[in-house]
């Protein structure tokens, strides 16, 4: 569950002091499926930052699972997001030259886990994503765009976290290969129940999710029912 | 994160650049080598000099004439001129319990012409059959002095270089030579000796005291003494002993000679050949420094480069720590790596110099620890800053480098 109380968070190490968020309140439960939205310079990406626990609010209280995370420190938000936090990023962020399976596993090695169970664990996500068997052992450089954003997607599954993060995850790729990966997250959150929370610009990126969060100029102005939510259907890239 | 999974991930990350890498490694391979080469010259030196300072005769200490003035050592005594060691010294010393042998001598340069023409210029030495005990020599052919010849009687004993000098290839036992005009029968030849730094001890011709200095030189003094003794531990014992009854003797408050002993020789040259070994490693040393920077110059790089893979890294739960110690083992993991190359390499140019007859070089574990522990120490020092500069990156920031 996650719980944001008057979250404000104001950049001081500009010219002038910038208030990239004000007073932003509202509470996700767990298998929610809900997309933030809102145009570049609304405060979504702080917000990401926020609700990924890269970064503390200047006031207010963020809670995930009833704990506040606000006001840990950096090695304490590194556990948040090591136990409780799976990234999907724009640019995948893939390590190059290495093979699908040790990219999914990388989470675990930072959470001792055991060689044998991280292989296991690596190898279910990545089918729980949607990845073709064929691909574990093959280089990430040699995978297509939806293939490697699926593997980003199993890499944010691999440590069972209380929450995805994916942030603009369609921005790099076409609306046919978008789509796949949108699918992908409902299918997580439909059959998995995972909580997802998207972070968008795009209005038909955002009508994916069941609930809607706008974001402008750092307030929250709207939240509400995704009004025609968009499914997609199972296709043959679907497993 | 285990030792596995961080060596795995430095393997992977040294070998995503391998020219990189190892051009890197090169400089610690250089840097290493030539100071386990230069040590290994150093040492060799020193075990050279070492070794013919003990073939001279252990357990010996040698009284010169003149007094040695502090803080000017053995070298520039001015003792050449002093006269004051006398045959009659050579009994006190003799009564000295502990002494088994003494050997007196007066050396002087001299122009030897042999029976066949030939001539040379040689050192001379006046002394006693005892000589030949103290100074571990050993004879090609016919005998030393002997005790019954010190009555002025022009006898020679030839050393291998003069001999060869003086005589060629014919055998010069009983041929006759000729000392400042005076003729000497040739009644031994030694056995080559080799040379021991800084007198060809070969290259000499002996004959007995009283010849010396009645006949040859004209003089009642002589230019050194040599005492051995006959247990090592006594040495201390015996030079103070010595020095007191010769002061004694001479009548005089303070000493007018020197007594030093083979320790003190050693000590000094010691000294000289571990500052020698010093500066070589000095000068050695200084290609490790710049091979160091190569290190850090190339984990700068690799830290810039890879800022999103720290970011990454850093949103999936690596702590600071996580990030330093991985950026740390990569530097080190090349040090380390150039340390054992250039370990072999170094062997291998010291075997070579001691192959080619330059110098007998010897490596000494100590210096192949120390060049370990020294690329170690390299790979800590040089990869702190990077690996800090990577450990404290705010992943948010790393995410968006472009």
């Amino acid at each position: 569950m996650i719980e944001v109380k008057n979250v404000g968070k104001i950049y001081t190490n500009g010219p002038a002091p910038f208030e990239a968020l004000k007073d932003v309140n509202f509470k996700i439960d767990n298998g929610e499926f809900v997309a933030i939205m809102g145009p570049s310079g609304s405060g979504k990406s702080t917000l990401m930052h926020i609700l990924g626990a890269l970064d503390t609010p200047t006031s207010g209280e963020y809670f995930l699972d009833n704990k506040d995370v606000s006001k840990l420190s950096d090695d304490e938000l590194a556990d948040i997001r090591r136990d409780k936090i799976g990234f999907v990023f724009q640019s995948f962020n893939l390590l190059p030259r290495t093979t699908v399976l040790r990219n999914v596993m990388l989470p675990l090695v930072y959470a001792d886990v055991s060689k044998h169970e991280r292989e296991k664990r690596a190898e279910e996500s990545l089918i729980a994503a949607g990845l073709e068997e064929e691909h574990f052992s093959h280089l990430s450089n040699q995978l297509s765009g939806g293939q490697i954003q699926r593997v980003a997607i199993a890499r944010a599954l691999v440590n069972n976290p209380t929450l995805i993060l994916a942030d603009e995850p369609t921005g790099n790729l076409d609306t046919k290969t978008g789509e796949i990966v949108l699918g992908t997250f409902q299918k997580l959150n439909r059959d998995f129940g995972r909580t997802i929370i998207l972070i968008t610009h795009e209005h038909e990126v955002a009508e994916h999710a069941d609930r809607i969060i706008f974001i402008r100029d750092g307030r929250l102005v709207e939240d509400s029912k995704s009004h025609q939510k968009r499914v997609i259907h199972h296709t043959k890239h679907d497993h | 994160m285990t030792t596995k999974d961080i060596l795995e991930e430095t393997y992977t990350a040294l070998s995503a650049n391998k020219v990189r890498s190892v051009l890197t490694v090169l400089g610690i391979v250089i840097g290493i080598s030539s100071v386990i080469a230069m040590v290994s010259i150093g040492q060799g030196a020193q075990n050279a000099i070492q070794t013919s300072i003990e073939g001279l005769g252990s357990n010996l200490l040698t009284i010169y004439p003149g007094a040695v003035q502090p803080g000017r050592g053995i070298v520039s005594s001015g003792r050449g001129a002093a006269q004051s060691l006398k045959n009659e010294d050579v009994d006190v010393l003799k009564s000295i319990e502990g002494v088994s042998v003494v050997a007196p001598e007066l050396d002087r340069r001299f122009q030897i012409v042999s029976s066949t023409g030939n001539n040379t210029n040689s050192t001379v030495i006046g002394t006693l059959p005892e000589y030949a005990v103290v100074r571990n020599l050993n004879l090609a052919e016919g005998s030393f002095i002997t005790p019954g010849q010190n009555n002025f009687n022009k006898v020679a004993i030839l050393g291998q270089t003069a001999a060869t000098d003086l005589f060629g290839d014919t055998d010069p036992m009983g041929k006759t030579v000729k000392i400042n005009n005076v003729i000497f029968r040739v009644v031994g030849v030694l056995q080559a000796k080799g040379g021991s730094g800084f007198a060809n001890l070969d290259d000499m011709i002996f004959v007995p005291l009283s010849t010396m200095q009645k006949v040859l030189a004209g003089v009642d003094y002589l230019s050194s003494v040599a005492v051995s003794v006959a247990d090592k531990d006594q040495m201390a014992t015996i030079k103070d002993e010595a020095t007191n009854l010769l002061i004694t003797k001479h009548r005089v408050s303070e000493a007018d000679f020197s007594i030093i002993s083979q320790a003190d020789i050693l000590g000094t040259l010691n000294q000289v050949t571990g500052a020698f070994t010093m500066f070589l490693a000095a000068v050695a040393s200084i290609s490790l420094i710049v091979g160091g920077i190569g290190i850090m110059n190339m984990m700068l790089t690799t830290v810039t480069e890879r800022t999103r893979e720290i970011g990454l890294r850093k949103a999936i739960g690596a702590k600071r720590k996580d990030i330093n110690t991985q950026f740390l083992i990569e530097a080190v993991m090349l040090t380390f790596i150039g340390g054992v190359i250039g370990v072999i390499l170094g062997w291998a140019v010291s075997f070579t110099i001691t192959k080619l007859g330059i110098v007998e070089t010897s490596i000494s574990l100590s210096s192949v620890l120390l060049a370990f522990g020294v690329s170690a120490a390299i790979g800590i020092i040089f990869g702190y800053y990077p690996a800090r500069r990577a450990a404290g990156l705010n992943p948010i920031e790393a995410l968006r480098y472009e």
